[in-house]
């Protein structure tokens, strides 16, 4: 039984890894924000799975926070969002498809060359989640760092939480307070930040980076 | 006694040579080709006289007076002298034929048994001394092949770029034999097996191997003098010098950092390893883009080095960590390959000899169509490029089975570095593995097949009975060694056994003449089994369909969707059957551009097509060193045009250095 | 003697089975897409009205390209041979691995690059170099799926996998991602939209059909058999990896066999209707965007591959 719960923990963390591998690569608007709801949907069935086998009710609260804002909420707005400021049909300038897979996986090589000797006399079903989660964070930051669209930019930002979320229920005992607070300063970080976008597009109409960069004043 | 016969054969073919360069008789071609012959088939015979587990040595006075010249024959010698004499014997009896087409023979007569001797006098050496004279009697003879036809400026700057890296090459060697002699200076290989090294002398004398028997085999970066002058040199010589060379650099690697270095470390394999890794790649993506059918060969021999040394690098890894089964199947694997890439390069090279003979082109765009009127080298070329694309029944497949199998057990290493490295190395080996059918699909579609697309193509001539029975024979020998493979494992065993101290299970024991490296229920492939069924269900399925269908064949023109084109020049080029992988990979190693340049409607000039190609390695490596050089003679020079006074100065300089350094020592 | 006649009834039964698959799907496809079809025994039909015809060769094709068919059929079927369809362990299983059998499909294809270059048309060159591409990268990421498989199960040999996957079943991280991997490589390799449709002629989308655009009578009907045979080896390595079940080992009785041979009829059908599926749900992609594709393949092997050179567990 004990590998079953190893096994479908695995393949669950596993999936949002792909998620994010996937995230890595897509150039469309919809595109974008359909994979980063299935990852939210993983992520929600991992912390369920998780309180399952850690028999911690409180974390179905927490996956189910997820599944509703994550999975719903955020990309519903976001989709709304996207099309008032009518950009939903651009397609973006990826670098090399190959290029990013490639750093990708040294990428999670090196979290996996991080997390699993540091924690070696640990439970190994925690730090292997911990493994991958870290691997989710490193590559929402890679798609932070190689996207030139803001939109983008708070995908990449949402599924870096992802990780930080799957890595907090790895290791057992988060406590809910926290779990609230958390997922509300999302919330905020997240209306802050669409307040951000429709001024930005309201001013100079586009919200792609580097045009932003020149009328900053900053030539390069 | 087979080490006596072994050491006169040498001596006779040196004086061969000598002969040869003093008496300047033209027609003697034949003669001295198939005394060449004789001598390499007599030292091939010596090999494989049984010896039993003891080495055979022999001291002779001859070089250093209180050094002498120590020879040796154990099985790891015995294994490449075989090598060499197989490629030498094949080579001699084809250039039998094909030395008659040479114009100026005597630039090529003397030098060709005195190649041949140098690369045997290297297997043979047990001093280090020895070891180096022969390396670079090898280098300079073979550099002299290389200028054969020097009066073409691309050979001239090939030979000169040779002779820098081969020069480069044995400096590095001569320091790494110096730090194995120590302070003592005892160059004898005996004397230097039982010294106890430090470590960081170890991993110093790691890397001076590696780049001085590197250079010579032709690891990345230092191969750029390999597709330069192995398509310079006359083709028997390119084969030599590509199946043959390369092999005797691997073997002076084998030497010294598995036989005198001692136990490894977990990290020495790395290096071989992500070399040969990279070095698989660059070549093969290399290979793809060339028109020169040498080139071509050239940079697909650096690939199977490549392959080589992540074979040698994976055993280094895997004694390090005292897995000796698996230490010994890596070592196996990278020296069956070694044997299988003598084999079917050479017939390669032949091939390319016998094209450039019968056309007088070297360039695949210029040919087609050659398996109509060169019919026999077709078809042993088909064999040959189904051989080194590793495809069964032929060995090139077991060889690279052999290496999956050894990254297949590799999870059992225990470090961390080594666990990130061998998946990165199996992914590069299996990409370069692919790469190369599609390389072969290449050159042989374009040169052989469709129509021809010049005159010179049209017209060619079949080549001669010496070539064509060299080159069949190696092609008998290539498929015996896929389909009964376990007679040759059989036959490095005991070279891995002592080398990498473990050993496999013995294969002839094995039922059905299968191998099985590991244990039979874990993998395991029949070559016999396997060719028979497939050459049975052709000829069932020919014959039922003939006998119970129809056998009726027409004769028309072709199909083309209803549009054919009579001009041969809608064909694919050799460069537009690259291009999707150019475009797809190409960026990664060179920088591959496509310049297009349409005129407008109405303009009746021709469109043109250029491909940029920019070689990062000469770029970022090469040039800056060739710049720093250039820089440093120049502001040298300044020293021819000194004052007096400059001059005394420098002197004076010079000696207040020297009594300093006497100072602070003391 | 009785291992004689099961391997020699899995080599007539891949034989006789991998038209009617062939069928089966595009009988699923007509259906999903409101039409009715041909019958599902059409290809056979196609088959023996194609041996029947005459054979028109161009003017300068030569001997390779009037023994190519023989000899892609040959290496096909003794791939497809090799692999455990109903049953593991047979008599000459041992003979190769999967790795053998991957070689031996790539021995067909260089095979088949060849008869298209050998024409000497724009054509066939055109199929030859863009399968050559796709191969150039199907082919590293069909040996770090079999890394990845080999590593779980300890073997390269099909009947250890299977039993492997039969003992304790694997719903490993790796294992799934070999899944995947699997299946846009059996996608790409078989020549199915999106890499690839099987029922075209335009030039544009032209890969498979382009290299053998010359062939006609019965050297087509020898390739086309050779396709479908490489449809079914497809489809039984995933059976035989991932769904393993209802496989008569080799000591088994008659029973066994029998229920061997319904579960992988079962298990193709299955297979078809899923590939046929796949394929009408989308479109096919432009030439230079299935690197990109196979890249996803071979990343997902590697991903593997390295997670269980990590790990045991993952």
């Amino acid at each position: 039984m004990k590998q079953l719960y190893f096994d479908v923990a695995h393949l669950l963390a596993g999936g949002l890894v792909l998620a994010s591998f996937v995230l890595l690569y897509q150039d469309r608007m919809s595109g974008l924000i359909n994979v980063f709801t299935v990852q939210a949907i993983l992520l929600s069935f991992s912390v369920g799975w998780q309180a399952h086998i850690q028999r911690a009710p409180h974390l179905y609260v927490t996956a189910a926070i997820a599944l509703i804002f994550k999975a719903l909420v955020i990309p519903l707005s976001l989709q709304n969002m996207i099309e008032r400021m009518r950009i939903h049909r651009e397609i973006e300038v990826v670098g090399g498809i190959g290029m990013t897979m490639l750093l990708g996986i040294a990428l999670v090589a090196l979290s996996l060359v991080v997390v699993l000797p540091a924690t070696a006399a640990a439970d190994p079903l925690a730090r292997e989640d911990i493994a991958f989660a870290l691997s989710v964070v490193l590559l929402g930051l890679l798609m932070m760092v190689t996207r030139r669209n803001a939109v983008s930019q708070v995908i990449g930002f949402m599924s870096l939480e992802n990780g930080l979320i799957l890595a907090a229920t790895g290791a057992k005992g988060m406590p809910f307070v926290v779990e609230i607070s958390v997922a509300f300063s999302v919330l905020i970080a997240f209306i802050v930040i669409g307040i951000f976008l429709f001024r930005i597009r309201e001013r100079f109409d586009t919200v792609d980076l580097q045009e932003l960069d020149r009328v900053r004043g900053d030539q390069r | 006694m087979p080490l006596t016969i072994a050491l006169w054969s040498i001596a006779a073919m040196l004086a061969l040579a000598g002969v040869v360069a003093f008496n300047q008789r033209v027609d003697a071609t034949r003669i001295v080709y198939g005394l060449c012959f004789g001598f390499c088939l007599i030292l091939f015979c010596t090999t494989i006289i049984p010896r039993g587990a003891v080495a055979l040595t022999a001291t002779l006075p001859l070089g250093l007076p209180w050094v002498g010249a120590h020879f040796r024959l154990d099985v790891l010698s015995a294994f490449f002298l075989a090598v060499v004499n197989l490629g030498g014997a094949a080579a001699s009896c084809y250039a039998i034929g094909y030395g008659t087409h040479e114009k100026h023979p005597l630039r090529v007569l003397p030098f060709f048994p005195a190649f041949l001797a140098g690369m045997n006098l290297v297997v043979l050496s047990d001093d280090a001394f020895g070891f180096l004279v022969a390396w670079e009697f090898m280098s300079l003879s073979s550099w002299a092949l290389v200028l054969a036809h020097h009066e073409n400026a691309e050979n001239r700057q090939a030979a000169f770029i040779y002779l820098m890296m081969a020069s480069f090459g044995t400096l590095s060697l001569l320091m790494a034999f110096g730090l194995l002699a120590g302070s003592v200076g005892d160059y004898s290989f005996t004397a230097v097996r039982a010294a106890a090294l430090e470590p960081w002398k170890s991993s110093l004398i790691l890397a001076l191997t590696l780049l001085g028997t590197g250079s010579k085999a032709g690891l990345v970066p230092l191969h750029i003098w390999l597709p330069l002058a192995h398509p310079a040199a006359p083709s028997h010589v390119s084969a030599l010098m590509s199946s043959v060379m390369t092999k005797v650099a691997v073997y002076g690697f084998i030497r010294i950092v598995f036989d005198l270095l001692g136990k490894p470390d977990f990290w020495w394999g790395i290096a071989p390893m992500t070399l040969g890794a990279i070095t698989a790649a660059l070549g093969i993506l290399f290979a793809m883009i060339q028109s020169d059918l040498k080139k071509l060969l050239a940079f697909s021999t650096i690939e199977n080095i490549g392959v080589v040394f992540i074979g040698l690098g994976l055993a280094l890894a895997f004694r390090a960590n005292s897995l000796g089964l698996a230490a010994a199947l890596a070592f196996t694997a990278a020296l069956f390959h070694v044997f299988n890439h003598s084999l079917f390069k050479s017939i390669l090279f032949f091939g390319a000899g016998a094209v450039e003979t019968g056309t007088g082109e070297r360039d695949i765009e210029r040919l087609g169509g050659l398996i109509r009127v060169m019919p026999c080298t077709a078809f042993v070329l088909l064999g040959a490029s189904l051989a080194i694309s590793a495809l069964p029944p032929f060995n090139g497949f077991v060889s690279e089975w052999l290496v999956f199998q050894a990254i297949l057990l590799s999870p059992s290493l225990p470090q961390w570095s080594l666990k990130l490295i061998v998946p990165a190395v199996g992914v590069t080996l299996a990409l370069s593995a692919a790469l190369t059918a599609g390389c072969f699909v290449r050159a042989y579609g374009v040169a052989f097949l469709g129509r021809a697309r010049s005159r010179a193509a049209a017209g060619a001539t079949e080549t001669d009975r010496w070539s064509l029975s060299a080159m069949s024979a190696l092609l008998g020998l290539c498929l015996v060694a896929g389909i009964l493979p376990s007679f040759l494992i059989d036959t490095i065993s005991p070279a891995a056994r002592q080398f990498v101290g473990g050993r496999m299970p013995a294969q002839g024991e094995i039922p059905w003449l299968s191998i099985a490296p590991i244990a039979e229920s874990r993998s395991s492939y029949n070559g016999l089994l396997v060719c028979i069924f497939i050459v049975v269900s052709a000829f069932l399925a020919a014959r039922v369909i003939h006998v119970f269908a129809s056998r009726k064949v027409r004769r028309g023109a072709a199909w083309d969707c209803g549009f054919p084109d009579p001009s041969p020049m809608t064909q694919y080029t050799g460069s537009s059957f690259a291009q999707p992988i150019r475009r797809a990979l190409g960026n990664v190693v060179f920088v591959a551009k496509d310049h297009l340049d349409m005129p407008t409607p109405g303009d009746m000039r021709a469109a043109r097509l250029g491909i940029e190609i920019r070689d990062r390695v000469f770029e970022y490596l090469y040039a800056p060193i060739s710049r720093s050089v250039g820089f440093c003679a120049d502001q040298l020079n300044k020293a021819h045009f000194l004052t007096i006074q400059g001059y005394l100065s420098l002197v004076f300089a010079a000696l207040v250095m020297l009594l300093l350094v006497v100072a602070i020592w003391r | 003697m009785f291992d004689l006649a099961a391997q020699g009834s899995q080599m007539s039964a891949v034989l006789t089975l991998s038209p009617l698959v062939v069928g089966f799907i595009n009988k699923v496809k007509a259906r999903f897409l409101r039409r009715s079809g041909p019958p599902i025994l059409q290809p056979y039909r196609d088959l023996l009205r194609l041996l029947r015809k005459e054979t028109v060769l161009a003017d300068h094709a030569s001997w390779l390209f009037r023994s190519t068919p023989y000899l892609v059929f040959a290496t096909t079927w003794v791939a497809a041979a090799l692999v455990p369809t109903f049953a593991t362990g047979l008599l000459f299983s041992w003979s190769g691995d999967l790795i053998a059998v991957i070689a031996l499909l790539g021995s067909a294809r260089f095979f088949l690059a060849l008869a298209g270059m050998d024409v000497g048309t724009s054509f066939g060159g055109l199929g030859s170099s863009r399968e050559t591409m796709f191969a150039s990268l199907a082919e590293p990421a069909m040996i770090m799926i079999i890394f990845t498989v080999s590593l779980i199960a300890g073997s390269t040999q099909l009947s250890e996998i299977a039993a492997s996957t039969l003992s304790h079943y694997q719903l490993r991280v790796s294992f799934g991602l070999a899944l995947i991997g699997l299946a846009i490589v059996a996608i790409a390799e078989n020549g199915r939209i999106p890499v690839d449709n099987p029922a075209t002629h335009l030039e544009l989308t032209m890969v498979h059909e382009a290299m053998i655009l010359e062939y006609s009578g019965r050297h087509l009907a020898m390739i086309e058999l050779a396709s479908a045979l490489k449809l079914l080896l497809y489809l039984s390595v995933i059976a035989c990896i991932f769904a393993p079940w209802g496989l008569a080992t080799a000591n088994g009785d008659a029973r066994a066999f029998v229920y061997g041979v319904l579960a992988y009829l079962a298990k193709l059908a299955i297979g078809g209707f899923l590939l046929a599926l796949f394929e009408v749900s989308t479109a096919k992609m432009r030439v230079f965007r299935v690197p990109d594709f196979l890249g996803a393949a071979l990343m997902l092997g590697l991903l593997g591959t390295l997670l269980l050179f990590v790990s045991r567990s993952f």
